[in-house]
């Protein structure tokens, strides 16, 4: 809590400000600069809904509700479609949290609860920086050197097994194996999430107070017990957000995957053959987009700007929820 | 956290004595190896990016790549200087227009709105600005700036990056303030101080080693951002003209371009660039680090 006094000397400055003549002014000049920049935050925001939506309105008029269950892509025709493009960022990112999840909850619980003192902080390190390598040079790491290993070791062999047999056989096959494709984008954005969800975690499971950990291994709980029955419902309603929070950069995610996903728009069944997400698919064309294919690509925006903000909003109420509590 | 105090020696699980029921026992042990494996499959993807940067990198490494601009396609030699030039100017302009702003905003979140209603709004919006698409404020500044201009321009691209960093200035500004003690602030108010001058000559020199921190985590954010300069600062393979209007080089778009072209001087080119902003932006975010420690540290 606040001292008392802090609430009284600047929630209203009026009254501390009012003796003052000469500074007065000043006073009110630099209260309203920091007001304005506050507000700042809400234009930008405004602004960036405001402007995909103009550009965006064309198509949407054009095509209606079609844009949104149409898979065509075609300059030529001037036909256009969102669903290539929708289904390909939801299933990468649905793939990047079956993967990422189970990983960045492994090594927050390994942070917090197994590793020994002096390896923390160099390992808690390694993992944050992780964050901080820019998304293009995933993107490198991906194309040139993920995707040449993962066709060769994983694509090639698993399409050779599953060919033929129904439902895997369609789901795991592999037409081109060149190591590209929404699984890989998959794999990709897994590994530029963990670090976020892992960091998040790692906070909430540092908040719960070491006597209940103490007590559940007083009772003579194994440490996997611990985190079963103790920890996980303690934070589950943190974690959650923090994966929503991660879930949201994902689905926003555009130069790694523009690398990794094959950008072919194209509605395949098998999560090996490359396809392309909104991000991946606004980079690669809007520089050379005019008329009506510039507006589908504004309208992809909307519908990303849509999905990616109900997703983050979600992940702030439940990440915020906690820490009130 | 504490080694000092005693009451927290139990900080990771103790090891196992005496007798356990053996399907219990694996569980532990699954549960254990799991974690374990996933911290160094995390340490191993780091240490291969970064090995892949260093081997493919060092080979384009040549005095050349600082002197020279990019070259056009299908010529010899040539280097990112111009890249170089570009990106620093950029990301300058970047975090010129940003650190006012962001400051500024994060002192009205953290003092004179703390407890209003707008002030908690606006806390919630940067929040979801800070993780929101780049690409979607790259189609923002392209219709607020390039568009109305008819030209990709450095200035577009120095914003577009300006906006990505204020968030997150915004946010580490307002909790370094908070992290202030309302006594310091009391101090000053007793002495007839008026808020400004509190909050200049008080919070702010309290809080300057964690907002400068901040300023240096924007740095590194923007430093390596690429999808919005996509539509704003494109790239050039020129100098640039002072004027920052037409397409202004910069090393992520560069090494987009460049990385994915058929050339071998150009992909040797592409790698280096990409070192040399991986290195700039690790340096910065362990300095960041190494700014934040004595002050967050519990």
């Amino acid at each position: 809590m606040p001292a008392l006094t802090e609430t009284i000397a600047l929630a209203r400055p009026r009254a501390a400000a009012a003796r003052k003549g000469p500074s007065r002014s000043l006073d009110t000049l630099f209260r309203v600069c920091s007001y304005g920049a506050a507000l700042f935050v809400l234009v930008v925001l405004a602004g960036i809904l405001g402007s995909i939506l103009y550009g965006g309105w064309p198509a949407f008029r054009e095509f209606g509700f079609a844009f949104l269950t149409s898979s065509a892509w075609n300059v030529g025709t001037e036909q256009y479609g969102a669903l290539v493009a929708v289904i390909g960022t939801v299933a990468s990112a649905t793939l990047a949290l079956l993967i990422g999840v189970p990983v960045s909850l492994g090594i927050a619980v390994y942070l917090t609860q197994l590793c020994p003192g002096w390896a923390r902080k160099p390992v808690a390190m390694t993992i944050e920086l992780l964050a901080a390598v820019p998304s293009i040079i995933y993107g490198m790491w991906g194309l040139f050197v993920f995707a040449p290993l993962f066709a060769r070791f994983i694509q090639i062999p698993v399409s050779n097994l599953v060919e033929g047999m129904p439902i895997v056989g369609t789901l795991f096959y592999a037409r081109v194996p060149s190591g590209v494709g929404v699984f890989t984008a998959g794999i990709i954005l897994a590994i530029m999430i963990v670090p976020f969800i892992a960091s998040i975690a790692r906070d909430m499971l540092d908040q719960i107070p070491t006597v209940l950990r103490e007590s559940a291994y007083g009772i003579g709980c194994t440490t996997w017990e611990v985190v079963r029955h103790v920890l996980v419902p303690q934070a589950s309603v943190s974690i959650i957000g923090a994966i929503m929070l991660g879930l949201g950069r994902a689905l926003g995610e555009t130069m790694a995957v523009t690398f990794v996903i094959g950008n072919a728009n194209r509605l395949s069944a098998s999560i090996f053959d490359p396809s392309s997400t909104i991000a991946s698919r606004i980079a690669n064309e809007f520089n050379e987009a005019d008329g009506l294919q510039l507006n589908a690509l504004m309208a992809l925006g909307c519908i990303l700007f849509v999905i990616t903000f109900v997703v983050l909003i979600i992940a702030r109420l439940l990440t915020r929820r906690v820490k009130a509590a | 956290m504490d080694a000092s105090n005693p009451m927290t020696l139990s900080e990771s699980a103790p090891h196992r004595t005496g007798r356990v029921r053996s399907s219990r026992r694996i569980a532990d042990r699954v549960l254990r190896t799991a974690c374990l494996v996933a911290t160094i499959v995390g340490a191993v993807v780091l240490g291969s990016i970064l090995l892949m940067l260093i081997i493919q990198g060092v080979q384009g490494f040549t005095p050349a790549m600082f002197t020279h601009p990019t070259p056009g396609p299908g010529s010899e030699g040539g280097g990112i200087a111009n890249a170089i030039l570009g990106s620093l100017v950029l990301t300058g302009i970047g975090i010129t227009i940003a650190t006012p702003i962001g400051v500024m905003a994060g002192t009205y979140l953290a003092e004179y709105g703390r407890f209003s209603k707008i002030a908690g709004l606006i806390r919630f919006l940067n929040d979801i600005l800070l993780s929101a698409p780049s690409i979607l404020i790259g189609l923002f500044v392209y219709t607020l700036m390039v568009r109305p201009m008819g030209t990709y321009s450095g200035w577009a691209g120095g914003v577009a990056l300006a906006i990505i960093a204020v968030p997150v200035i915004v946010r580490t500004t307002e909790d370094m303030m908070r992290l202030v003690p309302g006594t310091l602030r009391e101090a000053g108010a007793a002495l007839g101080a008026p808020p400004s001058t509190v909050i200049m000559s008080v919070t702010w020199r309290a809080a300057s080693a964690g907002i400068v921190t901040g300023i240096i985590l924007a740095l590194a954010r923007i430093a390596g951002e690429t999808a919005p300069l996509l539509f704003t600062a494109l790239n050039n393979n020129s100098w640039f003209s002072p004027d920052l209007m037409g397409g202004v080089a910069n090393l992520p778009v560069m090494i987009y371009q460049f990385a994915l072209s058929p050339y071998p001087n150009w992909q040797s080119l592409a790698w280096a660039g990409a070192l040399l902003i991986t290195a700039t932006i690790l340096v910065l975010s362990i300095i960041a680090r190494l700014v934040i420690k004595p002050q967050m540290s519990r």
